[in-house]
């Protein structure tokens, strides 16, 4: 199991260099999507099946707005050389990034021994051994996100709303009611 | 002909009625199997941007207006919002999951208030998912606008009804 890991984590880090050093844009954007599917197959050998089955669905979405306004441009490849300086502290900055996270990986439990499972009447345990009961929904997760968690769900929902007037007040022509009239 | 070629467009015509029955699947057994609102709408709105991909954007704008559209979003929300208050009516707190001794265990009709979340959540996702990817898609540089301002969503709207009326 581990080493499918690993070499889903290789090809996931080679389509990350290939879009970052590619000069075609196209091709950079085909591989991010790799990228994101890549995410989902870990996912689903992690046995989340509902993170992978919306992973790849909003994946496939991302992939296609992502192709379409590069092919909508006229200019699909770039040119010209990184800054020397940009370079060399965004390698830095990165290499720390990579040394705090071993540092973090070190101090987490193996796979399938989670922390809160140790200590008693925590939340996670309650909602493992008495969820089909209080909820009666044999999805832990949506037990979990509409029934105990409802709340952050109608956070979710106002966030989305949200989104949709932001798009489309900003994509607007113009306003209703010029600046005068408002006076 | 606007869209793309015919291979396309007898494909996707054919896919369309699948995509949607398993958009439908994951919503309705959200609480049965993996899955549930929010991935469901989500492939709900993939099926009509593929839709809008095939056979153009005007095809789309007959078969689910933008004003429609806005109307299910905004439904899924005020319906998300009944359902918490009816917990406060039946089991006086806000989403309390009330309705859950109807129905048995690990069947359809079970667990109270959280497959009819679920399907409000799928309609709102599905609706607002498609508002925002057809206004992005909708969002160009005009150049023939003496401006050269964005055109709208509207004017294309209306612009489509316009040819189409001049096209009958």
């Amino acid at each position: 199991m581990i080493v499918v890991f690993y070499i889903l984590l290789l090809f996931m880090l080679i389509a990350a260099i290939i879009a970052v050093e590619t000069k075609n844009l196209l091709s950079a954007v085909i591989c991010v999507g790799a990228i994101g599917f890549g995410g989902s197959l870990i996912f689903l050998f992690l046995r989340a099946p509902d993170i992978a089955i919306t992973q790849i669905v909003v994946e496939v979405l991302g992939l296609i707005i992502l192709i379409r306004a590069t092919i909508a441009r006229d200019l699909t490849s770039i040119s010209g050389d990184r800054e020397f300086f940009g370079t060399v502290v965004s390698i830095v900055i990165i290499f720390l990034i990579f040394m705090a996270g071993f540092k973090v990986l070190d101090s987490l439990h193996d796979f399938g021994t989670p922390v809160y499972a140790k200590t008693e009447k925590a939340a996670s345990q309650t909602y493992i051994e008495k969820g089909l009961e209080d909820t009666g929904a044999t999805n832990i997760v949506s037990s979990i996100i509409l029934d105990y968690r409802a709340y952050d769900t109608l956070g979710e929902a106002t966030v989305l709303f949200t989104a949709v007037i932001g798009a489309t007040v900003l994509l607007r022509k113009k306003s209703r009611k010029s600046p005068e009239v408002l006076e | 002909m606007k869209g793309m070629s015919v291979i396309v467009k007898t494909i996707s015509s054919w896919v369309k009625v699948l995509i949607i029955l398993f958009g439908i699947y994951i919503v309705l057994f959200g609480h049965l199997t993996p899955g549930g609102g929010f991935a469901g709408g989500v492939v709900l709105a993939s099926s009509y941007v593929l839709l809008m991909l095939a056979f153009g954007r005007e095809f789309v704008l007959k078969n689910l207006p933008l004003s429609l559209d806005s109307k299910l979003d905004c439904v899924g929300g005020i319906l998300f919002i009944a359902i918490a208050i009816l917990g406060v009516v039946f089991g006086g707190v806000f989403f309390k999951n009330c309705f859950i001794e109807y129905g048995q265990k690990f069947n359809l009709i079970s667990a109270g208030t959280i497959p009819l979340s679920n399907i409000v959540i799928g309609l709102k996702v599905g609706a607002s998912l498609y508002l925002v990817i057809f206004l992005l898609s909708a969002f160009r540089r005009d150049d023939s606008d003496e401006q050269s301002v964005f055109r709208s969503p509207e004017e294309i709207h209306d612009r489509a009804m316009k040819d189409e009326k001049e096209s009958n």
